[in-house]
């Protein structure tokens, strides 16, 4: 895998200058990742942060051809940019040589509206990188609930109100059900392991078929964090094993990252507005469902490394 | 299994037709997902694809949502794109429509007209094309098998015009036309290829030197103009399809116009009506020609654009017409074939007495007897002057 100095003599192909908010997750993600490969890559964005924040007509960050349709479709317009390549490459319309197709979402766009077209294209093995920019919610539009907010967190739509405090289930497993389409790639990693994501997404973009990653993206607006915590929090998020990072590759699943110690999950919501209900004495038995739970999928997946899954 | 036809006189029936037809064509990509009463379009297609009949690029999406997105995607890309559907299959890329003719990407899609839900019917009216009029696409309706073979090749020209660049989609009638074994000439592969010419990409996203933005987030100060060009465009269409119906008819004897007229010319009463059900109407004609009754028809063949001027100066001499919509706008004030007509003879001076109908719903037979008593009306509106009912279902 390419070092840290390798990576950062490489072109920026998502420069600066774009309007996503200090200290969002998702730019240092799709630098990273744009790095990972050295073939000219073409793009699609879902409707959402990455999208609005990057393509202020007429400005772009993109230095790489992009195309954004709509909001749940990001793997049906990636299917048919890259099944375009392979005709036109077989007619000899474009020159021959290896190309590669990346489909940014965030997790409204690939968890709830955007599933059905993510199924299809992952299904079809079309020969592209979905990535998922996961900050747990609708941050774009005003922080509402996804079905990737973690349970108990306030949104908009599930606020913490005098009888019902904040989302009342748990999120969904996206990579798991990915998985369950066994793709010859799918990955959790998080941006303050740069190492880990850089490495997962030069695997992703090697294979042949379909690839998946979803990557941990904390949002200072919606998690009601400071912006210079950002990181700190991925990181918490991987200690805590709320997400581990791991990686299924042709089958085989491997935890790519064990924490020495594991924190326990209160330390990750305390910093965050958006938990600040669950520390009242009456929802603590949130706290203590939360890790019940988070204990248990880290259990199960504790025992599932190395195995064929 | 796909049909295997050869140049000149064969029966086909419409859906096979339109496959045959792409598969003359030979479209770099094709995705799209089967919906009764199209399916057979993307059956034989998918056959075509598999023999290695085409060097098509056939993506098996899993919905119509998909369909038109793949079909953006593979266009933006740089590919000739094409695909088909109906009804409820229509209603679902709803999206992806405006957004297809907003990035000005000229797919050509067919659409076997069939009645949207609820309640679920799969038979033919015009409730799914009629709900995507205003969608930015170029709409043309075809009476016959023969027609809809026809339009295609000229779709596709019109569409990837340099003038023009908006996606275009071919209308015909559900069962009756996709169904129904028609006599009808084929032109020759090489024909075919001669006619629609190489395909053109203008900034596809696969020139990687030279990278474009294709779908940016334009707000007050630049979207209205980016609506004011594709308003430009589309208005341009309307030379196009005449240039082209022209062309074809110079290049293969069959020549196609903005629109179709029978004995309209010393007419004294009018029906308006699109695709199958004209046929039937022709005949309603012919009989009550042999009465004296001076009867005409005029058939739209292109919807969108509306050639508005064209339209009411082909009927400005009728003295009362009769729009006979197979949809209903459901705004209490008739259908949209009836209001478009309405408003482009609201210009002339003497206007003839314009009223609405609803048709054929869901299926429902029009039969010649329905045309003549349509006919009967409009005689008395002439005579009188009256109008009783503006908007009425018809054989209900």
């Amino acid at each position: 895998m390419a070092t840290l100095k390798e990576l950062s003599a490489k072109k920026e192909l998502f420069t600066g200058g774009h309007r996503l908010c200090s200290g969002c997750g998702i730019p240092p993600i799709v630098r990273l990742i744009l790095r990972s490969t050295d073939s000219p890559i073409v793009a699609t964005t879902a409707t959402g942060c990455l999208e609005v924040g990057s393509t202020i007509y007429p400005y772009t960050a993109w230095r790489i051809p992009w195309i954004h349709s709509a909001f749940e479709n990001a793997a049906a317009t990636i299917s048919g940019v890259e099944t375009a390549y392979r005709a036109l490459r077989k007619r000899g319309r474009i020159p021959d040589r290896d190309m590669k197709f990346i489909a940014f979402g965030g997790d409204g766009g690939t968890y709830d509206i955007g599933i059905q077209a993510l199924s299809g294209a992952l299904e079809r093995g079309h020969d592209f990188l979905y990535v998922c920019y996961d900050n747990g919610g609708y941050m774009n539009t005003g922080i509402q609930r996804s079905s990737a907010t973690p349970m108990a967190a306030a949104t908009t739509t599930s606020p913490a109100g005098d009888v019902i405090p904040g989302k009342q289930n748990w999120r969904k497993d996206l990579t798991k059900i990915v998985v369950a389409h066994d793709i010859p790639y799918a990955a959790q990693a998080s941006p303050h392991n740069w190492a880990d994501l850089s490495k997962k997404a030069e695997k992703a973009l090697k294979v042949k078929g379909a690839a998946f990653m979803n990557v941990m993206s904390p949002c200072p607006l919606g998690w009601y964090t400071k912006p210079e915590d950002s990181m700190k929090l991925a990181k918490l998020s991987v200690d805590t094993c709320y997400w581990p990072l791991y990686e299924v590759e042709n089958g085989v699943l491997r935890v790519t990252y064990k924490p020495k110690e594991k924190r326990p999950f209160e330390e990750w919501l305390k910093p965050q507005g958006r938990f600040k209900h669950v520390f009242k004495p009456e929802n603590a038995h949130l706290i203590e469902e939360s890790q019940k739970r988070i204990d248990l999928e880290w259990q199960r997946l504790l025992d599932l490394d190395g195995k064929r899954v | 299994m796909a049909i295997t036809a050869i140049k000149g006189k064969t029966a086909l029936t419409g859906n096979s037709a339109i496959a045959y037809g792409m598969k003359q064509i030979n479209p770099d990509v094709c995705a799209a997902y089967p919906i009764t009463p199209s399916t057979q379009i993307a059956e034989e297609f998918s056959s075509y694809v598999a023999d290695g009949a085409v060097q098509t690029e056939y993506v098996t999406v899993e919905s119509e949502h998909s369909a038109m997105s793949a079909c953006i995607g593979a266009s933006a890309a740089g590919a000739r794109v094409m695909t088909a559907t109906s009804s409820q299959g229509l209603a679902l890329m709803w999206e992806m429509l405006y957004v297809a003719s907003g990035m000005r990407l000229p797919i050509v899609m067919t659409n076997v007209n069939r009645a949207l839900s609820a309640p679920i019917n799969i038979h033919c009216d015009h409730s799914d094309s009629m709900g995507a009029r205003d969608a930015g696409w170029i709409q043309l309706y075809s009476e016959t098998v023969q027609e809809g073979y026809d339009n295609l090749f000229q779709a596709m020209r019109i569409a990837e015009d340099l003038r023009v660049r908006i996606p275009a989609m071919v209308c015909f009638d559900g069962f009756i036309t996709s169904h129904a074994i028609e006599n009808i000439e084929l032109l020759s592969d090489e024909e075919v290829q001669g006619f629609v010419g190489e395909f053109k990409a203008v900034n596809p996203l696969l020139d990687v030197e030279r990278p474009v933005t294709y779908g940016a987030l334009s707000l007050q100060d630049t979207y209205m103009e980016f609506k004011y060009q594709q308003s430009q465009a589309i208005s341009r269409a309307k030379e196009v399809v005449i240039e082209v119906g022209k062309e074809f008819g110079k290049r293969f004897g069959r020549e196609y116009g903005l629109f179709e007229t029978y004995k309209l010319d010393d007419a004294d009463v009018a029906v308006v009506i699109l695709n199958s059900a004209a046929g039937t109407t022709k005949v309603a004609i012919d009989e009550l020609r042999g009465k004296g009754i001076k009867a005409g028809l005029l058939r739209p063949r292109l919807y969108r654009p509306f050639p508005a001027v064209e339209l009411s100066n082909a009927l400005k001499h009728v003295k009362a017409i009769a729009c006979l919509d197979r949809a209903d706008s459901m705004s209490g004030f008739g259908g949209p074939l009836f209001n478009d007509i309405r408003s482009a003879m609201y210009e002339l001076e003497a206007r003839p007495k314009i009223i609405s109908r609803i048709y054929g719903l869901g299926g429902r037979d029009y039969k010649v007897r329905d045309a003549i008593a349509v006919f009967d009306e409009l005689e008395n509106v002439k005579k009188t002057g009256v109008v009783d009912e503006l908007m009425k279902y018809i054989t209900i």
